[in-house]
């Protein structure tokens, strides 16, 4: 402990150079930290969101788009499919259960989803007020679109044409709140869910120009897409291929996209990565330098010491309990930067309701970034405390 | 206290260095003189345990320091020995009590503050404790290092040009310090030199030079306190 104290004293007897090598090492040991937390959370969210999704039904197009569109919510549909096809779905024998999804309008940059109440059970959401719905028009909201809307239950609206804000109001459907959720961590709290009706409803109001021609929209209803589990796993081999060739319809594997899509980002982490390779390197050589420097400086500090009985291994340890401290303290500094960037990050993508993640979230993993942080510092320290431990007590007698 | 017996040291590929044979006792007074480069530092080195010689013996404190090596040597220096370097070494990043407190780390002895204070007491810089070397005048702060070289109460204190770079008032004050404060803790006191001044300042019953080369011993004991 002694010994913690007298290095910390000489590193903060030189402050600047210290503070200097701090932020440095910090910056990145930042860089690694956001990257951990982003890592963590992006895996978790996806996690989330896709358990229990074996494949997702919907228009031919992009099978990545179906994904970030119909699980994730963060991107256009590729189109409609019939209703009557997803109904044939689900008598499918390779099929368990098949949860169609609407989507089209959305309550201030809140998507409206219309679906059925299996949805709500599928992610295992329990209400925090209120009842889900049991007939049209009537919404239950995510904890955070009714927290950000200040809307509860007994409160009404009317949605906006467009997933985005900026679309048409349908002033003429108004939807009653009956429900709001337990934050869940899953998509659901960004979400208004609502009844797939309420959104048939809504539209065929909208574009029918009679009765008959509201007939013909009854029988010509569509979904967006469906969200679907297998019977048998043995259904992944043939019924995506299925759906592909004898279908007007795309199957769309959650974990295969995914895959492709954190592989694509994979670049931009492997860059992110490099980046705070190289920072840390710096920060590596600084220390290095710092502390080499001490060592010069110091020789007859040292050189003394051992004359008064300390052995050389002490006298090392002295110089490496410098770069302990400089370790440690960079951890924290470059810990609480990482959450901090993690934190601007998520401010950055709750602006659109996008995916969920924050600061101020610590995972295991993070347990890395003082490992490294000691690694690099003491790993830095290690010839300068060679030449501590080498130094000449005579070399010290002999110098005037 | 301190006997060496047919004493060689050499530097690689250089003559030996040879010693005349040393026999001082317990509370006496040793001085080394002679022209830079003539071995005192190497013989402060070997009294020291910190080289070994490549012939002859040391015994020191009743220690011969031929079985002494590594960390036993260490051990014993801390207990034995007292030093006092011509440059002083006072640590610039800790205060005065720190800088003592260091010597007792160094030492693997445990933080004794009233011990540390009674040093600096004993010096006449007890209030110069929470103070930076920088914030000490060169008077002071030779005090303060000899209040380090005196704090473990060594049976042999070291003292390396002490007064090197003084005037002649201030060396007298210089030796004369390290002698009372050497006659005070009870120490052997060596003093190694190339100032012609100090022989004239120190009172000694036997003064009569031994005449070897390279190295002028002058062994005596202390006439007064």
């Amino acid at each position: 402990m002694k010994t913690l104290a007298f290095a910390w004293r000489y590193l903060w007897a030189r402050h600047l150079g210290a503070a200097l090598n701090v932020l440095l090492l910090s910056l990145g040991l930042a860089s690694i930290t956001f990257l951990l937390l982003v890592a963590h959370q992006l895996s978790n969210a996806f996690d989330r969101d896709l358990a229990g999704i074996d494949v997702v039904v919907g228009a031919k197009g992009s099978p990545m788009q179906l994904i970030l569109s119909g699980v994730l919510h963060l991107d256009a549909p590729t189109g409609n499919i019939p209703l009557k096809a997803v109904n044939d779905l689900k008598k499918n024998p390779l099929v368990a259960h098949v949860i169609p999804i609407s989507l089209g309008d959305n309550l201030q940059g809140f998507r409206i989803v219309g679906t059925s109440r299996d949805y709500v059970h599928h992610y295992q959401a329990s209400l925090a007020a209120g009842a889900l719905w049991t007939k049209p028009m009537q919404a239950v909201l995510g904890s955070i679109t009714a927290a950000k809307l200040k809307l509860g239950v007994g409160s009404t609206f009317v949605g906006a044409h467009g997933l985005g804000t900026g679309g048409h109001a349908h002033g003429d459907n108004v939807y009653t709140v009956v429900g709001v959720l337990q934050p869940s961590g899953s998509v659901l709290d960004r979400l208004v869910l609502t009844d797939s009706t309420s959104i048939w409803k809504v539209h065929e109001d909208f574009t029918a120009l009679d009765n008959e021609d509201r007939k013909i929209m009854e029988d010509e209803r569509e979904v967006t897409l469906a969200l679907v589990q297998y019977a048998t796993p043995m259904a992944a081999m043939s019924f995506p291929r299925w759906v592909n060739t004898s279908t007007e319809m795309q199957a769309a594997a959650p974990a295969l996209e995914i895959t492709r899509l954190l592989k694509m980002l994979g670049l931009g982490t492997d860059v992110l990565r490099a980046f705070a390779g190289v920072l840390l390197l710096t920060a590596a050589l600084s220390v290095f330098i710092a502390l080499w420097s001490a060592v010069r400086e110091r020789r007859g500090d040292l050189a003394l010491l051992r004359m008064l009985g300390a052995r050389p291994a002490k006298v090392a340890a002295l110089l490496l309990c410098e770069a302990v401290w400089l370790g440690l303290l960079s951890a924290v500094v470059g810990l609480l930067l990482g959450q901090g960037f993690a934190a601007a990050l998520a401010w950055f993508l709750q602006l659109d309701n996008s995916l969920l993640i924050g600061g101020m979230v610590w995972p295991p993993e993070l347990a890395l970034v003082p490992a490294l942080a000691l690694s690099v510092s003491v790993g830095a320290a290690l010839l300068p405390a060679l030449g501590a431990y080498r130094v000449s007590v005579l070399e010290l007698l002999q110098t005037r | 206290m301190i006997q060496t017996r047919t004493l060689e040291f050499a530097y690689p590929a250089s003559p030996p260095l040879v010693f005349p044979d040393v026999d001082v006792a317990q509370g006496e007074v040793l001085l080394l003189s002679g022209p830079s480069g003539c071995g005192k530092s190497t013989w402060l080195a070997l009294v020291a345990a910190l080289v070994a010689p490549t012939a002859g013996q040391i015994t020191v404190a009743g220690q011969s320091l031929q079985s002494l090596h590594g960390a036993a040597a260490d051990a014993w220096r801390a207990r034995t020995i007292g030093f006092l370097p011509q440059k002083l070494y006072l640590s610039a990043a800790l205060t005065v009590h720190q800088n003592l407190a260091m010597a007792q780390w160094a030492a693997g002895v445990a933080q004794d503050d009233a011990r540390i204070s009674a040093a600096l007491q004993a010096l006449g810089v007890q209030g110069l404790a929470k103070r930076l070397p920088a914030q000490l005048s060169g008077g002071q702060a030779q005090r303060v290092a000899l209040a380090r070289a005196v704090l473990l109460q060594p049976r042999v204190l070291l003292a390396d040009e002490p007064t090197a770079s003084l005037d002649d008032a201030a060396a007298a004050d210089a030796v004369g310090l390290l002698l009372s404060t050497a006659q005070h803790s009870g120490a052997t006191l060596v003093i190694a030199t190339h100032d012609a001044r100090i022989a004239a300042l120190i009172p000694l019953k036997n003064s009569g030079q031994k005449g070897f080369r390279p190295l002028n011993l002058l062994p005596g004991k202390l006439q007064n306190a």
